[in-house]
């Protein structure tokens, strides 16, 4: 007879609970709030390489710990987040600079499905700080511009002291990809759109049935978006959202991040629209 | 979703309590299945049960008096556990009540369940001081503890395997719980009463026990006090050999299987656990959860009561000089304000969303994550609601919407 228990445990081993000292390497403000942080592993650790979309769990020494949207990746294992100081945790992330340690855990989560999106229209739609995840997609996109048709980028922000990576959209207008900006607010020297993300899909040149689309922002900016791109024709199932909830442990331990039947730590963060849209559509899930 | 291990995989689909003639396999194998090798050990052995496990290393856990109810904690000797006391349990009511015989196991659950020794309420999970790489770990992991958990019952058999499947059955396993559950030795007692609040037999969870124990005893009051015993491991064996046995009379099986179906029969509550995840994914909109949260006092007791709830949150402190940090791990719940903080508000603000979360996760999505529902019919969030929620009535109110 085997033991009772002999069923519990497995291969996992290791300790996913456990951050590992990194190190900073540049740290750059972006606006008045955010700050992009390239980081490295301090030891000789061999952490597996985040792909766009997934998350790490980035740790301030006897602060705490936050989930963070891989923002680019750099030489060898650096990776770049940008991020937002809205809580304890990420304002003592935007006051590290070089040479600074922080803790590190995963990388956690899904990934935006660039590799089956090939030979297609792409439109990559953020908002605010959402544009930070689908920084990593455009800059897959430049380094392998043929493999795609038409690009656009629409990205919104609240105004227009807010939009990030204001210089680097001429490198993305040099590869050919279309960007579209729009702020909430413009203040005197603004000369772009006003309005919501959804007012600019009607300046983006893509053929709806022929496209894929990468959506982050604010929930309601996801979901108005996404609806207005499948009613233009765009298959569901090509409309990838990144969602965001409340995360303590990553690894579906903790029970926080729940959205319906999904943990959005494991099943997500980048989800397809049709498992999405009901859930997004009940008030308080 | 989590995508277990084949060994992990939950036991087969049961079948749902509300057609009885077509359950009936399942439910005469829950009722009392006893092999050939059953032997009975005296209740004048629990002595030498208590040795044996001592030798062994294992610190004995198991119910007990205290502050008027039936809790789990450590066991110095049988003593210590609750002879002759029997509990009465309604939705928002429990009370201790003197049995008139000796019986050790003459309860069910109460408001304590074994995740508090797996799944600690409060545990800090590292230490660590600044170093020459920013930071180094200061703790060892150190040996899990050795428990023996004494008087496991069939729910919370169940509640275990689930709590396996959540810690350690995924991409990912929990250290603490992965290795405490594996060193535990666990002795289950099949239920020969059920409490009011009982649900085990529709949940096809109990009152029998069938697989998952090292130990399984069953209690048989009759001219002598004994426990007809069988073993499900080789370490159950192990010590059941070193115990005075004797082969069990057909007259001591016969009432051992006569007192688990009598607990089942005792049940008046009953739910259908295969249709629940359809009803709760077809519920989300439903007017009942604001009727509902006009009771519900958002208190949590349900969630810290439930044998399988296993949300935590987490707390990270550092001393006075700033070179040393810890963070702790403390069992939360999906009814506590900022469980969904994000940056810009709570997700769930009102109670009824924190209880259409709590029920339709428990009942329905639980299912698709984990393999199995998350209820094991103990009734604890039903006695241990302060304002007497149950569970089986809001289920039947949520049908009855539906229809």
């Amino acid at each position: 007879m085997a033991s009772a228990t002999s069923n519990v445990g497995n291969d996992a081993s290791g300790e996913p609970l456990l951050p590992e000292p990194w190190t900073v390497l540049r740290a750059a403000r972006e606006t008045p709030d955010v700050v992009t942080l390239e980081i490295a592993p301090s030891a000789g650790s061999e952490p597996r390489r985040p792909r766009p979309g997934q998350f790490l769990m980035l740790y301030v020494f006897g602060i705490g710990e936050v989930p963070i949207s891989v923002a680019g990746l750099g030489d060898r294992d650096a990776v770049v987040h940008t991020i937002r100081d809205v809580g304890a945790v990420t304002h003592a992330l935007c006051q590290l600079g070089p040479g600074d340690t922080l803790g590190v855990r995963g990388p956690f989560g899904t990934a935006w499905p660039l590799e089956h999106e090939r030979g297609r229209d792409i439109v990559i739609g953020a908002g605010g700080i959402g544009m930070a995840p689908l920084r990593p997609v455009v800059t897959a996109i430049m380094a392998d511009r043929a493999s795609f048709d038409d690009v656009v980028v629409m990205y919104g922000a609240r105004e227009p002291r807010e939009l990030l990576y204001t210089d680097e959209f001429a490198s993305w207008r040099a590869a050919d990809i279309q960007v579209e900006v729009t702020v909430d607010h413009a203040d005197h020297a603004w000369d772009g759109h006003i309005g919501v993300v959804t007012t600019l899909i009607r300046y983006a040149d893509f053929q709806p049935n022929e496209a894929a689309a990468f959506l982050c922002g604010p929930e309601i900016m996801m979901r108005f978006t996404a609806q207005e791109l499948v009613q233009r024709g765009v298959d569901p199932r090509r409309v990838h959202l990144s969602m965001e909830r409340n995360m303590k442990c990553a690894v579906g331990f903790c029970g926080h991040c729940q959205l319906g039947p999904e943990f959005v730590c494991l099943d997500g963060p980048v989800f397809p629209w049709p498992r999405m849209e009901r859930l997004m559509a009940v008030h308080e899930l | 979703m989590h995508e277990a291990p084949e060994i992990h995989r939950p036991q087969p689909p049961t079948k749902p309590g509300c057609d009885r003639a077509k359950s009936s396999h399942q439910t005469q194998r829950r009722r009392g299945k006893i092999p050939d090798v059953t032997v009975v050990v005296a209740r004048d052995s629990f002595d030498t049960l208590f040795a044996a496990l001592a030798r062994r290393g294992y610190e004995c856990v198991g119910p007990t008096v205290r502050d008027g109810a039936i809790v789990y904690d450590r066991l110095r000797s049988p003593e210590d556990l609750p002879r002759g006391w029997t509990d009465e349990q309604a939705p928002g009511h429990y009370r201790l009540h003197r049995r008139n015989d000796e019986a050790l196991f003459g309860y069910v659950v109460g408001p304590h369940s074994w995740k508090k020794f797996v799944f600690p309420p409060e545990r800090r999970l590292w230490q660590l001081r600044r170093g020459d790489q920013g930071f180094e770990r200061v703790d060892e992991p150190s040996a899990p503890p050795r428990y023996a958990f004494l008087g496991v019952r069939a729910c919370e058999l169940a509640a275990l395997g689930i709590q396996d499947r959540v810690f350690a059955g995924g991409e990912y396993a929990e250290p603490h719980y992965r290795d405490t559950r594996a060193a535990a030795l666990v002795i289950a007692v099949e239920c020969t009463e059920s409490a009011a609040t009982c649900f085990c037999d529709s949940m096809n969870t109990g009152p029998g026990v069938d697989a998952g124990f090292d130990l399984a005893l069953t209690e048989v009051l009759g001219d002598e006090h004994v426990f007809v015993a069988r073993a499900g491991s080789d370490r159950g064996a192990e010590i059941l050999a070193e115990l005075p046995t004797r082969a069990a009379t057909a007259a001591e099986l016969d009432a051992a299987r006569a007192g688990v179906e009598n607990a089942a029969d005792q049940q008046q509550r009953r739910i259908d656990p295969e249709a629940l995840p359809e009803l709760m994914a077809a519920s989300y909109e439903s007017p009942r959860w604001e009727q509902i949260a006009e009771r519900c006092l958002s208190c949590a007791n349900c969630t810290l009561a439930c044998p399988t709830c296993f949300c935590s949150d987490v707390e990270d402190v550092s001393d006075l000089t700033g070179e040393h940090a810890e963070r702790w791990r403390r069992w939360d719940s999906c009814f506590n304000p900022g469980f969904s903080y994000l940056y810009g508000g709570e997700v769930r603000k009102t109670t009824a969303s924190r209880y259409r979360q709590w029920l339709t996760h428990k009942l329905g999505s639980w299912v698709a994550q984990f393999g199995s529902s998350g209820c094991v019919g103990c009734g604890r969030c039903i006695t241990w609601c302060p304002v007497g929620i149950d569970l089986i009535e809001e289920v039947a109110q949520l049908r009855g919407a539906q229809s």
